[in-house]
Formats: structure tokens, sequence, C-alpha cells
């Protein structure tokens, strides 16, 4: 396994980095997804431009109201970071949902964000978390809510040009719970369905999804549908998970079983708020 | 594109075509056949070896992305001739059969060891999803982590 | 004679290169001038070669040649064959199509992945390159890929020559019309329609060949990952190349894995041999993991009807079986054996069933060859009975294992009493069925389950309990018998024993470890008979030119058949031992005992020793009259018949009643594999058996589309058991010696593989009826979604 030539740079800064994109580029951060692909030649890029270690990509920090997790952080740095710990407990445990222990060394949220496989951990996570993508390129930097990120199969609203540069996400007020539950997919161990809810103090829910259709998604219906949390209604709203969406199929689940699986994943999630 | 790493506590400069992996690098280059290429989608951890003191699979990383490190390689496990007790466990507790997927296993377990020195068995299972062995079943393996440490934590007090 | 090592675990002598990273693998290998092959292959499972230009390709760097398929016809080279010959019922000859090194212009592509055109370069990146640059252009056929659907009429063919895709129909057993009327005169029938799925047996090392012509002595050197270097010359030479065998060197240095995948004659071995001496350079070719899925051997494939009735008192008393059995697109080396002989025989079981019969298709699909797999043909005939046995007394509401136990064939040691004469050829040589079920029973505490289970199902959660009770014909195996069946060659094993002047002892063994750890075991016995430490002798293997002759390691034989022959050498060794030791100690050999490394005269304390004996024996100065000098002995040993190893497997299972995802809570496995020299040995055969038998019953399988393309062809589609879908295993064993050879042993390597699928399967149905849902079948891999279609289709 080898893939096709490419030449490859190493800028130290993003402005730097900004100016090697262009043509057939490809941006590396921990290579996970991106090496796999190259040495199967299912992609052909002439130059890589490695962000890894950019030192401004590599920070997760409090700022003010929001936890900032640079574009480059890996999955074990997440992990391990008492921030996060401390603020976005989801985020620290579901890193070791992603993976393993080797590649959390390598792999990082923004990479995996970007490649948007529809079957990835972080997605659904950074959706129910309130996540927001900060995007660079050389005309400016933007902002873009998870929500607005995922456009389609392996597409997001990155462009020629953009660096993923952070992840933002509100500091969640006291008394905000969160949890992944994730049925893994025995091959690959990505998520054959992966549900990632939030409970806000103030009654309302953020439920995400991953590995259920093209794309990760918010399911609105079930967010609206959590009512007063009690047992009988949350059991109501999860019958309703992915309801609309075009439900994937694949030799480990159907269209039919993985729409079920969303449903029992998603009472999971909702339940263990309960709980916590 | 040129790079300069230590591999093993030795100090290596080459050039090296970008595409290179760092797997094939150690292997072609240097001659350390005991980091093995057993998949092509990074997922049997047969190649696994350590930059800066993290397990990280060999074949998923280039030659360049690795320039600047320190690199160890089952081959610099052993210091001064003492087998690293995830060896010596392996052997103890017959952890490895064939052989082929042993290194990139032992070089995981060292790491895991080094994050949890005391680690259930669940632990020890979760931590070494990332490596396949088709040989074991992996019981002896868990057994030989399990000796491993227990023998670096007496050693340690 | 001592007893310091045999029967304990003896730590391996082969780790240390392994835990430091010096193992050495084919891959490993760098020679001088070696050069880099990469192949092109076919993207279709079935297309026509319209043209093949490699012009570009040529033109790329680091180019140094390439060969495609119409290169190989001009020099006339058939192909690779199979080593077994079973022909139609009707005395018609087996159908056996060539399998050619590379698929020529105007010729057919037969798989995903059959190869067109190699091509050779200076680097593997180079040849990687370069091999793309070919431009082969095809015409895409229809493909069938499911032995049932390639048997029926209208199929596409595979071979224009195999009508129906018929490579043979085979029977065994008993008169059909007996069967049938036992049948229709049973109380209560169980039938069963099922699959057993095709594997993939994905050895983590991926194969690697390093053929070397060497143009100075006109000698060829093929460096392999194979299981059995001999049987690999033999057939590159005589059947494939037309070398001369005594200018062909074969090694196989260290090997990953094999598991019956490494055991074929492939293609590629031959090719890159051939090109060397084309070249005259060396030429490496390592196989990628994808090629791996595609190209290595797969194993089992079976689609199967099995019927087995019964008497009012639950007796066993008749089964028919029907099966079509995917051979692929070409027979392997063993391909055409592993249904027949070493399936259809073992229908038995540990059964007094009176009356057996089964009718088999052994068809071409557009698939890769299906060859043996670890346990090869037994796990496919164990998975049919145990399903049958659990499904019966579910059906029939008896227990599982006490509806076993009373159709047991009774204990027998082959020596008092005879061996026991089954309705499909075998004769088993001893045995006590019994045995290991009463220690597994006690391992599991049946009463305790059975009432856990009660109660978790009363607070809505599934457990399940799973028995099977196997045996297997290990230790292949009689020539002449298999001979008789259609085997193109013996199945005896050489060794010889060379006692150097120092007393040192080197063995050469046909055997071929590759993580069997036959340095430590064969080094084990060969210490104690010699009664001298174990660092003095060294197990030497895997090289052509070194070892006499050698048929390999696969069916568990290594022991039973390579340790025997190391026996037969021992006893010459010793024999000639105590005549030079006779002359020395001036009495007559048969005054001696030999005992702790020293021939003694009986009651006395003259001795002489072991190392002593040796020395004169390499300077004969005072000597018997007559005797030659020096002290080494080849032996060939052909076993007189099959080993049989069987135990008794539980597997305990909780159903995510949601989702139907299976988690194996307990596994327990009380096997008989005879005598046993190194039990931490032995366990780690059974451990790894285990794991590759649950996978099969949980994760695994093959998926061909049904345009042929391999749907599951890379570690991130199919699934293979990691360390945390395992719990830790339950082992105990009993030990029946084998009456038939020196060492009384077995076999190991393929029981926990045969025991442990239907023990699993077992018991997520015995779950599944815990919660109410009279599931008869689930079709394997049990993925969370077919658990969960069967438990509400049966709710």
């Amino acid at each position: 396994m080898i893939s096709y030539p490419f030449d490859y740079v190493r800028p130290e800064t993003v402005e730097e980095a900004l100016e090697h994109l262009g043509g057939d580029t490809k941006i590396l951060a921990g290579g996970h997804s991106l090496i796999p692909a190259l040495k199967l030649r299912l992609s052909a890029p002439d130059k890589l431009v490695d962000i890894a270690r950019i030192a401004s990509l590599k920070k997760i920090k409090k700022d003010g109201d929001e936890i900032v997790i640079g574009g480059a952080a890996t999955h074990r740095e997440i992990m391990d970071s008492e921030i996060v710990q401390k603020h976005l407990p989801m985020l620290a445990k579901g890193a070791s949902a992603v993976g393993d222990p080797m590649i959390r060394y390598k792999g990082t949220m923004g990479g995996s964000l970007a490649h948007a496989d529809p079957s990835a951990d972080w997605s659904a996570m950074v959706l129910a978390a309130g996540g927001e993508i900060v995007i660079q390129s050389k005309k400016g930097t933007r902002t873009v809510p998870a929500t607005e990120f995922f456009t389609g199969f392996y597409s997001t609203a990155l462009k020629d040009g953009d660096i993923l540069i952070e992840i933002r996400f509100p500091v969640p007020e006291k008394g905000t719970t969160m949890t992944y539950q994730k049925f893994t997919q025995p091959a690959s161990r990505f998520a054959l369905v992966g549900c990632a809810a939030a409970r806000l103090p103030d009654g309302s829910a953020r439920v995400a999804f991953t590995g259920v259709a093209d794309a990760p998604f918010r399911d609105k219906g079930v967010e609206e549908a959590v009512g007063d949390w009690s047992e009988a209604v949350l059991e109501a709203a999860a019958s309703h998970a992915a309801e609309g969406q075009n439900i994937n199929a694949d030799h480990y689940a159907s269209e039919v079983y993985r729409l079920h699986l969303a449903k029992v994943y998603c009472k999971r999630a909702l339940f263990q708020l309960v709980i916590e | 594109m040129k790079i300069a790493l230590k591999v093993n506590g030795k100090a290596q400069a080459h050039d090296v075509e970008p595409r290179t992996l760092l797997a094939h690098y150690l292997r072609d280059q240097l001659n350390l056949t005991g980091t093995h290429i057993g998949c092509d989608t990074s997922s049997c951890g047969s190649c696994t070896v350590h930059i800066d003191g993290m397990a990280v699979k060999s074949c998923s990383i280039l030659a360049v992305q690795a320039d600047g490190s320190e690199i160890t390689t089952i081959e610099g496990l052993a210091k001064n001739g003492e087998l690293h007790p995830v060896q010596q466990g392996f052997k103890e507790c017959h952890g490895l059969q064939c052989g082929f997927c042993t290194t990139g296993m032992i070089m995981a377990a060292v790491d895991l060891l080094n994050q949890n020195p005391n680690p259930t068995e669940a632990d020890i299972r979760h931590g070494l999803e990332g490596n396949f062995c088709r040989c074991t079943g992996y019981h002896n393996i868990v057994r030989s982590v399990q000796w491993a440490a227990k023998a670096m934590s007496e050693s340690a007090n | 004679m001592s007893n310091k090592y045999i029967g304990k675990s003896v730590k391996r002598v082969e780790d240390k290169r392994f835990i430091t990273g010096k193992g050495r693998y084919t891959d490993d290998i760098k020679l001088v001038g070696m050069t880099h092959a990469s192949f092109v292959r076919s993207p279709y499972a079935h297309a026509r070669v319209t043209s093949i230009d490699t012009d570009a390709a040529l033109e790329m760097p680091g180019v140094v040649a390439i060969f495609t398929g119409d290169d190989i016809k001009e020099t006339g080279i058939v192909g690779v064959p199979t080593g077994w010959q079973v022909n139609f019922k009707n005395g018609d000859t087996m159908k056996e199509p060539p399998h050619p090194l590379l698929i020529a212009t105007g010729s057919t592509a037969k798989h995903i992945g059959d190869p067109v055109a190699v091509v050779i370069a200076e680097t593997y990146a180079q040849a990687v390159d370069a091999a793309e640059a070919v431009e082969v252009e095809w015409d895409d056929l229809e493909a069938v890929t499911d032995p049932f659907k390639a048997a029926q009429e209208g199929a596409p063919l595979v071979h224009d020559d195999a009508r129906g895709n018929l490579a043979f129909d085979w029977e065994l057993g008993s008169p059909l019309d007996e069967v049938n009327a036992a049948i229709d005169a049973s109380a209560h029938v169980t039938m069963l329609e099922f699959v057993n799925q095709r594997m993939i047996p994905n050895a983590i090392e991926p194969r690697s060949y390093i053929g070397h012509y060497d143009e100075a002595s006109d000698k060829y050197t093929l460096y392999t990952s194979t299981q059995n270097p001999h049987l690999i010359r033999l057939l590159m030479c005589a059947f494939v190349l037309g070398l001369p065998e005594h200018k062909v060197r074969v090694l196989g240095p260290d090997v990953g894995g094999g598991f019956g995948s490494k055991i074929p004659h492939y293609t590629e071995e031959a090719l890159v041999t051939w090109a060397s001496q084309q070249i005259k350079r060396p030429i490496k070719w390592t196989e990628t993991r994808s090629e791996a899925f595609m190209m290595d051997a797969h194993g089992r494939d079976h689609v199967s009807k099995a019927e087995m009735g019964f008497d009012g008192e639950g007796n066993i008393k008749a089964l028919r079986i029907k099966t079509y059995v995917n051979l692929g697109a070409y027979l392997s080396t063993f391909g055409p054996a592993v249904p027949t002989y070493l399936h259809g025989t073992l229908l038995q079981g540990l059964y007094t069933t009176p009356k057996i019969h089964i009718d088999l298709c052994g068809v071409f699909t557009h698939t890769v060859a299906v060859d043996a797999y670890r346990g090869a043909g037994r796990p496919e005939a164990t998975y049919l009975l145990e399903r049958l046995m659990d499904l019966s007394a579910l059906e029939m509401g008896r227990d599982p294992i006490e509806l076993r136990r009373q159709n047991f064939i009774p204990a027998f040691d082959g020596v008092e009493q005879p061996g026991y004469q089954t309705q499909v050829a075998l004769q088993y040589d001893s045995g006590d069925y019994h045995g290991v079920v009463d220690k597994a029973m006690k391992m599991l505490d049946y009463k305790k389950f059975r009432k856990m289970q009660q109660e978790a199902a009363q607070n809505g959660k599934l457990l399940g309990v799973g028995f099977s009770t196997y045996i297997e014909a290990c230790g292949i195996a009689p020539s002449a018998v298999v001979g008789s069946l259609g085997a193109r060659a013996g199945l005896y094993e050489s060794a010889q024993v060379r006692v150097q002047p120092t007393g040192k002892v080197s063995v050469f063994s046909g055997s071929h470890s590759h993580g069997q750890g036959h340095e430590t075991t064969f080094a084990q016995i060969v210490a104690d008979k010699f009664g001298i430490p174990m660092e003095d002798v060294d197990i030497v293997h895997g090289d052509s030119d070194a070892v006499a002759f050698g048929m390999g390691t696969y069916g568990s034989r290594s022991l039973a058949v390579g340790g025997s022959a190391i026996m037969k050498s021992i006893d010459k060794v010793l024999e000639k031992g105590a005549k030079i030791a006779a002359h020395k100690l001036e009495c007559a050999a048969d005054d001696l005992e030999f005992a702790e490394g020293k021939w003694t005269v009986k009651g006395t304390d003259k001795s002489i020793s072991f190392g002593d004996v040796a020395l004169t024996a390499y300077v004969p100065h005072v000597y018997p009259q007559g005797l030659e000098p020096g002290l080494d002995f080849a032996s060939f040993y052909d076993p007189t018949n099959f080993t049989y190893p069987f135990g008794c497997h539980i597997a305990v299972v909780e159903v995510d009643k949601e989702t139907g995802k299976v988690k194996l809570q307990r596994f327990i496995a009380v096997d008989d594999v005879g005598n046993v020299i190194n039990p931490m040995i032995v366990d780690g055969q059974i451990h790894g058996g285990l794991a590759q038998g649950i996978g099969q019953a949980l994760l695994e399988g093959a998926i061909y589309d049904e345009n042929g393309q391999l749907v599951n062809g890379s570690y991130m589609d199919y699934a293979m058991p990691r360390a945390d879908d395992l719990p830790m295993f339950e082992l105990d064993r009993q030990e029946t010696p084998c009456p038939h050879n020196p060492l009384g042993v077995k076999g190991a390597g393929e029981a926990g593989t045969i025991g442990s699928t239907p023990a699993v399967v077992n018991a997520v149905i015995d779950a599944l009826w815990s919660g109410g849902h009279k599931v008869r079948d689930i079709t394997m891999p049990l993925t969370g979604e077919r658990v969960w279609r069967a438990m509400k289709s049966n709710s």
C-alpha cells in the first residue's frame, strides 16, 4: 500500500498554511482518515499541508463563556484536558469511543469533523454540545454552527482554501447534562448508530445522531417532544427518532434495523440524562 | 524531503519521498523489521511504535510527519540487554504464538501501562482494542499485561 | 529417558526473537539486487480480457519487466493443480480446469483479483505506480457466487466444461433408501436448512514471497510464508514449472499465522520463481491486506439441508444431509478434500446414529478458491450435528445435555476395547465422551445457571447457555487411506535426529511452525528421551535443503505425525547408542538400561553417558565391529489411523433484548487431545481456536454481492474478534491417550474452532427461548440485526 506521490509542507502558522492551499491540496492533521484513503489511492492530492504542529491550533482553553478546542487538538488531548473534563465531560468521555488508543494520539476532532464520515462519533457530540465551527480562509474568519456545518455525505461547509481552526462550545449552564450512547459497528468500530443528547436546565434538549443518515443531524422532532422528561414521555419522544431522515443501510444494519437502533439509543441517551 | 529524527536513541537523517510511510521508513531504510505491516486501514496495530512516548500506528503516519521526533520501536524497548517487563510478561504467560502481531501488541501494552499502571481486565481489553491477534484469543495477552503490571508495580515499590 | 520436560509448561524457546522484534518473516528479508512485484488484477468477478497494453507502463520509472497472461501462455505453463481428486458418483473424473498464473487475452478472469499481469520494478512504489499504467480492456460477464444458485440450470458457467458448475458430486454413508426409510419411520424429525458461511482466514502476516534464481549455480530459491515448504516445492517443480527439484530450495522462514490459508500452493509463488529466472534477479512480492481479503483461500461456505430422525425415546435413528459446497473459481490444494473426507466422514459425531447419508455437490463459483480454514470440514460437520442436537432437544422438550448423553458412543480405550467403526468410513481410536461432559457441566454449575436464567428472564433479561460436544479427525493421515480417497500425495512426516559429536542434538523436522511452538515442544521430547538439557537440542524446520522432506503443518498433525517421526529417529539413535555403549561397557546391549542420559549395566553402577556414546560414534576408535560411525537417523512416519480429539464446549451469552446484540459472558472448554507435552502451549492453541470459532458465530463472514464484488474486503467491514469481544476462557482437559502413536497425542490446533461455533449459536437460541422467542435458527454471523429480527418474528 502506497499512495500516489505528493508534495508535503509543514507551515508554522495558519496564515502560512493558507498560502499553500489551492489546487489539489489537502490538509493533513492527524492523518488517520486521510492517509488510509491515500494509501488505497482513493484520493490523489498534489500537496499535503500538515497543520498538526501549528501551535495555535493545538490549544484547548476556556475563552469567556466558551470552551475552545483547537482544530488540531487530538482525541487524546481532549480526553485528558482538565478543562474539557470539567465543563464538557461528555466530550472527554466520548473521546474514548473514538478510534483506539493509538489513533487517539494522532487523530483530531477538527480532522474528523472536516472529513465528515457519516459514522464518526464526534459529529453527534459536537451537535449535541451546541458547538460552532470556526473556519479561516484568506478572506477572513467565519463561524458556522454545527447544525449548518454538515451538509451531506462526506460534505461540509468547508470550501477550498478553508482551514477549520477551532471548535467552540458554550460553557454549559449549571445543571446541564450530556451523554453519548453508541452501538458500535463491529468491524470499524465507528458508530453504527450514535446518539448524543443534552438536557439543559430549562428542560429543553439537544439530540443528535450519527451513523443514521448521510450526514449527522439534530433531531428537532425528538427535542420538542421531551416534555417533562418523564419516562413515558421520553419513550414516546424516542419512538419518533430520525423521523423523516433518509436512513442508511449496509450489511450491518438495514434501514429498518438502523431506524430501530436510532430509537433505542435515543431512549437510552434520554434515560441516561434523567439518571445523571 | 530531508528528515532528521531519533530512533531508539540514535540520530538518523535521511532524504525520503513524502509518501513514504513511517513503517516503510523504519523497515526499509533503517532495517528495523520488528515493526510489521498487517493491514491497509490502520486497523490491526502490528505497526505500533512510540513517537515521543506515545503509541501510534506507523502505517498511518508519513515519515515526514515524524521529522524531529523521538521514536522507539520494539528493537529499542529492552534497555541494556534487559527485557522490558511487558516483553517478559509475554514470554512468561505465553502471550504470543506466531509473533507477527506481538511487536505491535507489546508496544501498545507498554503505552497502556504507562497510562494506567493498575488496569483491570476490562481496561486491558479495551486498551488493546486497536490490535488484532489471530492466534491467542487474547486470553494470554491479557494475562501477560497483568503479569507486567504486577512486575512493574513491584519494582517501583 | 527422563521426566524433566514432557508434560510441563516449559516457556517457549522461540519467544525471545519475537518479543525483541528479531523474528524473520519473508517480508523482512532483503536480497542484493532484489526487485519488487505488483499485480494487475481483475476488477470484475467474471470478465473476458480483450486486450492488455503494457506500453505506457513499461515507460514508467524503475520498471524492470512486465509479464502478462499472454507471456505465460506462450511458455506452456498451465497453472497450479489441486492436491486431491474427488470423482463424480458415477465414476466420471473430477472437473479440474486449469488455474493459470495470469489470465491471457481471450480468457476470462473468474473472481475479483484474478491477476492479468505482473509488474516488476526497482522499488515497491514504482511497481505499484506502473501496475496502474497497464491498460486492460474487459468484457464484463454475468457472475454467480452462491453455490446453490450456481448449481441451478441457467447459472453463468465458471468453466465452460464444468456443466452445472459441478466439479464433482459425492456421497458417503449408508445406502440412501435405508436412510430414507429410517427417517420416514422416525417419531420425530428435526430439519434444518442452513448456511455455514464463508470465512476469511486473515493470518495477520500477509502472504509474502521472494523468488531468487541464481544464474551461476542454476539454482532457484523461494522464500515463502507457507505452512509446508516441501509440499510447495513438490507441487511447483513437478506440476507447475517443471523445474528440477534438486535445483530448487524452498524456505519457510518465520510465518505469521496460517490457519489453513498458507497451505495452498498459490500462483504468485510460482510466478515470482519463474519470473526471477526471466530477469535474473530476485523478486519480492508481499500482498496488501486488501489483496489478502481477495486472494487468500477462504474457508467453509456450505449451504445444507439436514434431517435427524429420532425414535419415541429420543434415540437418533438416522441422519440425512444434502450440501452444496462452494469451491470457488478454482480447485485449491486441499479444496476438494475439505468438504468430503474432512467433513462427510465426521458426521457420526459422538453418537451411535445407525444410518447416515450425505449427498454433496462441489460447485464452482466466481469467488476466490475455498480451502482449509482452521478445522477444515470438521467445524462444518460439528456445526451441523450440534445445532441439530440442541434444536432437537428444544423441539422434543428434552434437556440438550441428557439427549446427547443418551446417544453417546460408550467409552472405549482402543486397546482393551476396539476402536469404534462409524457409518461414515472412519474408525475412532479411543474416547470417553461422558468424561468431558461431566467436567464441563461441573464448571458451568448447570442447575445454578438455569436458576439464574429464570430470574434473568423475569427481570426482562435474556441469558442463554449453549452446548457442543464434538469429535474431529486429526493427524492426517495414513497415506494408503488418503491415497484411496483421492489424495495425490502421501501424508506422512519426516524427521532426522542428528546427534552431534559433542552430544548436542539437531532435529530436522518436516513439520513447520508458524505459531505452534515446535521449537519448544519437539525439544522437550528429544531432551527427555535422551536425558539431556533442552538447551542441547535445536529444532530445524522450514528449509527444504536442510530437512529431508516434509508434508508440513495443518490438520493438527505436527505432534501426532511429525512428533512420531521424531520418536522413530530417537528410537534408532538409542538402539545404535546401546550397541556402542555395550561395546564400551563390555556387555550385551540387552544388559543395558537407558535412563537420565546414560546407559547403565543393569544391577551395577557401570554406565556411560549419552555424550560419551555420541563422541565415540564420531571418534570410533574403540567401536563395535561392522557398525557404521555416526549417530544420525532419518525416519518417515506414516500413521496407521487418524487421531480423534473430542471435547465439550459450553457458551453462556446475554442477548440485548432491544437490539439483539450478543455478549459472550463465559466460555467453558473441556478438551481431550490425548497426552499433553506442553500444557501451556496446548491451552494457547485452544484459546486461539476458540476465538476463531466464536468469531464465526458472532462476527465474521465474507459477503460477495451479486456481481461478485467482495463487499467486506477490509478490516473496516470484516469484523474479527478484538480483545474486548471475548471473556477469559475457562479450560480443563481430559487425557485419553491415542493408542496408535508413540506419544499418545491427538492434536490440539483445531479443537477450539471446531467445538465453539455451535455452542455460541445454541446459547443465543437458548437465550431467545428463555424470553419466549421460539426461534429455530439464525444465520451466522449472529449480528445484532439478525438476532433482533429473529426475536421480532417469533414473539
